[in-house]
């Protein structure tokens, strides 16, 4: 029953992931890249974190989404924008798809991510927001610190940057 | 061959499902008729008094109508988008009943069977509402979008400035409940709120700019500006007409039912009452007066300038719900 939402979810986000690039019209792009939210959102309930669910949900399709809708449609962004030619563009993304496809092989060849990493028992999935902050706070304290900073700094960077030199 | 158990379970799920939608599905009826009244008596008027004895039948007769419309799409619309972007403002909102929490847990008297009246108890309930709700907006802005007219584009853009802005404060006063219940499952909040300790005693600062923020998000006077009729005609929704218009106005009386009912839930002890009568009905009074309390209102406050509206809600509600976060956590501690 699981495995028969996994092809679901799993064959709507890829196909919804190659409409992003396939479209000509950015809105339509940007419907399609939701689409595969979605898809990534459900994805992870059936791996039983609903948390990252509802925070993948709230955060991408709920914010980020918005602000690049909001973006493209204030733009008005034609066709001509997307034939800017980027130095060598072919080449690079080839060598950065074969890249990625390599380290996919591998790695499943390791047998890395049929590996279970974690402890997969019921209470650790029904506490699931608990267990996650627990762990934000004590194993993972730095890294979340420095994350925070990182945003802290992206935020104050935005408002300097759109600030003139008069400081209004 | 399943067990029996299950079978039963499977069944009532569906059961709740459709009882949850039905019902849903026909609210707006009696809620404009409510609306149309109580904006009449507001300003001294009968309302509509035709159709039916006080007019109670007028919504019926406008759903005819609205049925029966030709279904006008736009010459140079972006056809495909435009037809779904109802549908897509709808659906979010219905789906966020599916995990609240209508009352405690009844039996039925025949079968003996104890069901709950809560499709889904999620344990992260609030976040997946919250999440939920602001996908809706994303109708308002292909339905802008998709028009390919001047004023519907405004509204869209409006509105997609709006929700950002307002989302973060609703959050964050409901951050304030979350952290006196120490759960984000919503029949928790309401369990935690027994005995009259309401939420909106300890947390009156968040309640107040939960519910101003609310107003914001479903799009209700003093906030309505995607679909401000002095300056954008009908805003967003200025080019639709027949069935697709009407999914629209559906989920704006939806939407409102759904703020009155975060609101009770959060803060009014949801069902908790009396006990002198059935949960459910203590929760269905309290709703209602909420829903009063929107229109009541819409037909007594004035509509807000775009730039009134952006500095109420990033530079006073955002600080306080911060503030109000702070200090429960200080009085937490």
């Amino acid at each position: 029953m699981e495995q028969i939402f996994f092809f679901i979810f799993a064959v709507v986000a890829v196909g919804s992931a190659v409409a992003v690039v396939a479209f000509r019209n950015p809105v339509h792009s940007a419907i399609s890249l939701m689409v595969c939210f979605f898809q990534v959102a459900a994805l992870f309930i059936l791996l039983r974190s609903p948390f990252l669910a509802a925070a993948q949900l709230f955060i991408y399709v709920g914010a980020v989404m918005v602000l690049f809708l909001f973006v493209v449609m204030v733009l008005d962004l034609g066709r001509a924008s997307f034939d800017e030619p980027v130095f060598h563009r072919r080449i690079w993304g080839i060598v950065v798809v074969l890249g990625l496809f390599a380290e996919v092989v591998y790695l499943t060849l390791k047998g890395e991510p049929s590996h279970i990493k974690g402890p997969y028992v019921d209470g650790a999935m029904m506490n699931n927001t608990e267990v996650m902050g627990t762990l934000l706070y004590t194993k993972y304290i730095y890294p979340f610190e420095i994350v925070s900073i990182l945003l802290l700094l992206a935020l104050v960077g935005a408002i300097a940057l759109t600030m003139n030199s008069k400081g209004e | 061959m399943p067990e029996m158990a299950t079978i039963l379970e499977v069944l009532f799920i569906i059961f709740k499902v459709v009882v949850v939608t039905m019902i849903l599905f026909s609210l707006p009826l009696p809620l404009t008729w409510m609306e149309r009244k109580i904006a009449a008596h507001i300003q001294v008027r009968l309302g509509p008094f035709r159709v039916g004895p006080h007019g109670v039948l007028q919504p019926f007769a406008d759903m005819m109508k609205l049925m029966f419309k030709e279904d006008i799409i736009p010459y140079k619309a972006d056809k495909r988008l435009f037809r779904i972007a109802p549908i897509i403002s709808m659906v979010p909102v219905l789906a966020a009943f599916a995990v609240v929490p209508f009352g405690n847990d009844i039996t039925i008297p025949f079968l003996n069977e104890e069901v709950s009246l809560y499709i889904a108890d999620m344990d992260v309930a609030i976040l997946y509402i919250l999440a939920i709700t602001g996908i809706g907006v994303y109708g308002i802005i292909f339905g802008g979008w998709a028009s390919n007219s001047k004023y519907a584009l405004l509204g869209g853009i409006r509105s997609t400035a709006q929700m950002i802005s307002y989302e973060l404060p609703m959050s964050l006063a409901a951050i304030g409940v979350v952290m006196i219940t120490n759960s984000l499952s919503l029949v928790n909040i309401v369990n935690a709120q027994q005995g009259w300790h309401w939420n909106i005693i300890y947390q009156p600062l968040g309640f107040f700019i939960f519910f101003i923020a609310s107003l914001a998000e479903i799009n209700r006077i003093p906030f309505d500006l995607p679909e401000d009729e002095g300056t954008l005609a009908a805003g967003y929704h200025v080019e639709y007409s027949a069935m697709r218009f009407s999914f629209f106005m559906l989920t704006e009386y939806v939407a409102m039912v759904l703020a009155s009912v975060l609101a009770v839930l959060l803060f009014f002890g949801g069902w908790n009452g009396p006990g002198f009568l059935p949960s459910i009905v203590w929760f269905v009074v309290k709703v209602s007066v909420f829903i009063y309390f929107f229109m009541w209102i819409r037909f007594t406050l004035p509509r807000y300038r775009y730039d009134q509206l952006m500095t109420i809600g990033w530079k006073i509600l955002l600080p306080l719900s911060l503030f109000n976060v702070l200090i429960t956590g200080f009085f937490l501690i």
